[in-house]
């Protein structure tokens, strides 16, 4: 366990929300469809698809997950879009998922190495 | 066309006269004089203001030294943004030399990405040309490509080798001439309008009906504020490498010429100044 974790009452209203069965895709929409998947021998999380808020920051959501997966402070996390590339950190999802989404949701890689170049 | 490939230099040799200041607060043993510096358009801040660095340091004790950063008139200016983006987009109407503050304490990490080592800013490089190439060909052509000649393309940026980084950036900017360009344009818009980073989104050089997109068609699809409407005042200066290029100026011929190393084609939105 983590020194640094949150209290779960704080993470809970920060986390994002697990996407409802019938989202449909909408480009107005606020929230997106993301996919979390790990690489290698990062754990992974149960739940694997969320909604996410499109202005959310990649560092934000990163710093989600390790939470999540109550990683060490030292320890980093990598993300991937398409398998090949890390964006910026301060990169927002949503323009992410407007530009590499495919059947309506984002589907991102999660890495406690370096992964992809 | 040898003039286009003229285009290419000017773009690459870009410089902005710079000053540098010491941020009034530092703490030093003795009076800090500005460094006078020509950035490159196209490199980062945190590459190439070693210079900068040592010179502020030889007036500072160690025990004051944090992070380095930069700002302009109050704005903290993101090193991952390439120069001359940063100029034309926070600077563009100012009077040269540009005046960027040093700071070496209360680094805002709010608004920068650290960049402890010159490893991180490859490592931003590296990941835009992904970026862009997924957009351009599905990234086909980078991953065809060997550990050394992506070292190829940084070390061309980061030694400022024009003919060593084209050497290899050439192949990214093939396109099969049946297509008549890229799958889309990796363009990234700064404005100040909407609260985001940049606008980006997926768009072809050329439309269903094989008509070439302009740079002015792009905006009117991404970003129609920008555009002058009919017999109005114009508003807003479109800008790319410091200068207004026309709109009717064909997209693919903008990408493969005016992008960045990091191959987007950056482009400010500035209000006109009101004088």
């Amino acid at each position: 366990m983590s020194d640094n974790a949150e209290s779960p009452a704080e993470l809970q209203k920060e986390e994002p929300q697990p996407a409802p069965e019938d989202s449909t895709t909408n480009d107005q929409k606020k929230k997106i469809d993301l996919l979390l998947k790990a690489v290698g021998d990062t754990p992974i999380m149960k739940q694997k698809k969320w909604a996410v808020e499109r202005g959310r920051t990649v560092q934000s959501l990163s710093q989600f997950i390790s939470r999540f997966l109550k990683l060490d402070a030292g320890e980093q996390l990598f993300i991937y879009v398409n398998q090949s590339f890390a964006p910026s950190p301060d990169q927002d999802v949503g323009v992410l998922f407007d530009c590499f989404g495919s059947d309506g949701k984002l589907v991102l890689h999660y890495c406690k190495s370096q992964a992809w170049g | 066309m040898a003039d286009d490939k003229d285009v290419l230099r000017d773009v690459w040799f870009g410089r902005i006269p710079t000053c540098f200041t010491l941020n009034q607060d530092e703490v030093t043993e003795r009076e800090a004089e500005p460094y006078y510096l020509l950035l490159p358009r196209v490199s980062y801040l945190t590459l190439v203001t070693d210079k900068v660095k040592k010179h502020f340091l030889k007036v500072m004790k160690a025990d004051d030294v944090e992070e380095m950063w930069f700002e302009y008139e109050g704005t903290p200016l993101k090193w991952h943004y390439p120069i001359g983006v940063l100029f034309d987009f926070h600077a563009s109407n100012t009077v040269l030399p540009w005046s960027i503050t040093v700071h070496f304490k209360n680094f805002p990490d709010r608004d920068l990405l650290h960049c402890p080592s010159s490893s991180v800013v490859e490592a931003h490089f590296m990941s835009c040309i992904k970026e862009a190439d997924a957009l351009k060909h599905k990234g086909q052509v980078i991953n065809d490509m060997q550990k050394k000649d992506h070292k190829q393309l940084w070390m061309g940026l980061q030694n400022d080798k024009f003919d060593q980084f084209w050497a290899m950036n050439r192949k990214l900017m093939e396109c099969s001439t049946e297509e008549g360009g890229f799958r889309y344009i990796p363009f990234r818009i700064y404005q100040t309008m909407i609260e985001r980073p940049f606008i980006q989104k997926l768009f072809r050089p050329v439309s269903p009906e094989g008509t070439v997109h302009s740079l002015g068609d792009l905006l009117k699809e991404v970003y129609p504020a920008a555009l002058p409407s009919d017999g109005k005042q114009k508003h807003f200066q479109v800008v790319i490498h410091g200068i207004e290029p026309l709109l009717e100026t064909p997209l693919q011929w903008l990408s493969e010429h005016l992008s960045h190393p990091d191959n987007f084609l950056h482009i400010c939105i500035t209000p006109v100044p009101s004088d």
